[in-house]
């Protein structure tokens, strides 16, 4: 049990070390990694919105996927498996998407923001464990999507076979796919392909190994009073914040570019309406405490060979790109009237989705 | 013996069901997962409730058998 923990700590470090270095090779600040933004990226170099700001095929999300496809392939521990509910799964992923991109991060950009000086995302994270109490909630009142049921190994494999078509996309760059252009937004900022796939990787293969997940941090706190991934989270804030801090007293003048700025003003790729910034928290936590992990594990778990993963991933990606074309999404200047009707509304599925599921006589 | 079923149940709900068969007061539980995270989260959830864990792999399931 020793070793579980020393092994988080360890993940939790190298993770708050990579992000840093991400944002150092050309990621946006406080962007080293954001699953939320990145697949958001992603659905817009795929054409599936047209926001000429946000469009790349973030190699971190592939290399995150592969990362743990390799080394669950190595260690015996891929195996296809799903039939949890998968549409439902589906629907939760989307709106992890919705509620992401109203504050402007996944739980793990969460952290890096905390860690860039954000004062608002201290509200998002207020939010995000007000969204996982009310999860944790129905959790004890019996909710469950069902049991997943093994599969054919193929199946469990497509979705890192895609991603190896994904990268395949994005290095050869053929003309369908879209690249934001410099100085058109977030999507322009990026590190070099091979920097960003082997991050990727890294944090993949880390992640895995580790278990480790935002969203299981707080709830298994709450839960068990077992503090085990809280803490990798904690070595994730203290690590990055150091490093930006070091980051911003040597390169950041020569890059022209910010890795620490204490406040709420004025801060990257966020925006300072708290109440949105909280609600859309409230519904990260919430529908990912539904789906039984935050959008980082969904990927590592896709990796593994989890469909019912694969599917949620898949729904993150259907919702980014919703939320680009019906306007959901926040900007720097803050939250939408349509992206607040989404939130209410995906906050009102949460609930029905988890009324529903209690005592699910299927499992 | 309490026999739990927690084959194919996603992450916390075999802690969960084994947690309510331990606030239930019994001192002897039967685990049955499939996955390897969940065995380890049993297994740690277990050992800091202080029983006795031990565990058998069948095919690809393994039994944990909590004891105190």
């Amino acid at each position: 049990m020793k070793n579980e923990k020393t092994l988080l700590i360890g993940a939790g470090i190298i993770l708050g070390i990579i992000a840093p270095i991400l944002v150092f090779f050309g990621n946006p600040v406080n962007m080293g990694f954001c699953i939320a933004c990145f697949i958001r990226d992603t659905a817009g170099g795929l054409g599936l919105h047209r926001a000429a700001a946000v469009q790349y095929i973030r190699p971190e999300i592939i290399g995150i996927v592969l990362g743990s496809f390799i080394l669950a392939i190595g260690s015996k521990e891929f195996e296809a498996k799903g039939g949890s509910s998968p549409l439902t799964r589906f629907i939760l992923g989307a709106f992890v998407a919705i509620g992401a991109l109203m504050f402007l991060g996944c739980p793990f950009r969460m952290v890096l923001r905390l860690a860039g000086g954000d004062f608002n995302a201290i509200i998002g994270f207020v939010g995000f464990i007000i969204g996982i109490l009310i999860g944790v909630a129905f959790l004890k009142k019996g909710y469950t999507l069902g049991r997943t049921y093994s599969l054919p190994k193929l199946e469990g494999a497509f979705i890192s076979i895609l991603q190896v078509g994904a990268l395949a996309l994005v290095v050869m760059a053929p003309a369908f796919i879209f690249f934001s252009e410099a100085g058109a937004g977030p999507g322009a900022l990026h590190a070099p392909i091979m920097i960003s796939l082997a991050a990727g990787l890294i944090v993949g293969a880390i992640a895995q190994k580790s278990r480790l997940c935002m969203v299981g941090g707080v709830r298994n706190v709450v839960l068990f009073n077992d503090w085990n991934l809280l803490i990798a989270f904690l070595c994730i804030f203290v690590t990055a914040l150091i490093v930006n801090l070091i980051m911003q007293n040597t390169v950041a003048a020569t890059l022209g570019k910010s890795f620490f700025k204490l406040g709420f003003e004025g801060q990257a790729v966020a925006h300072t309406d708290g109440v949105w910034n909280c609600l859309g928290m409230v519904l990260v936590g919430f529908a990912s405490v539904l789906l039984g992990g935050c959008p980082l594990r969904q990927l590592v778990m896709a990796g593994e060979g989890n469909t019912d993963s694969a599917i949620t991933v898949l729904g993150v990606l259907v919702g980014a790109a919703f939320a680009h074309n019906f306007g959901l999404a926040s900007s720097a200047k803050g939250p939408t009237a349509n992206g607040q009707i989404a939130v209410i509304l995906g906050l009102i599925i949460c609930f029905v989705i988890a009324i529903l599921n209690m005592n699910n006589k299927e499992a | 013996m309490v026999q739990i079923d927690a084959r194919g149940l996603s992450c916390p709900e075999p802690v969960m069901r084994t947690m309510k068969a331990v606030d239930a007061g019994n001192t002897e539980i039967e685990v049955i997962l499939n996955s390897k995270t969940s065995v380890e989260n049993v297994t740690r959830f277990a050992t800091s409730k202080n029983f006795k864990v031990e565990k058998k792999e069948n095919g690809g399931d393994t039994t944990l058998i909590l004891t105190k």
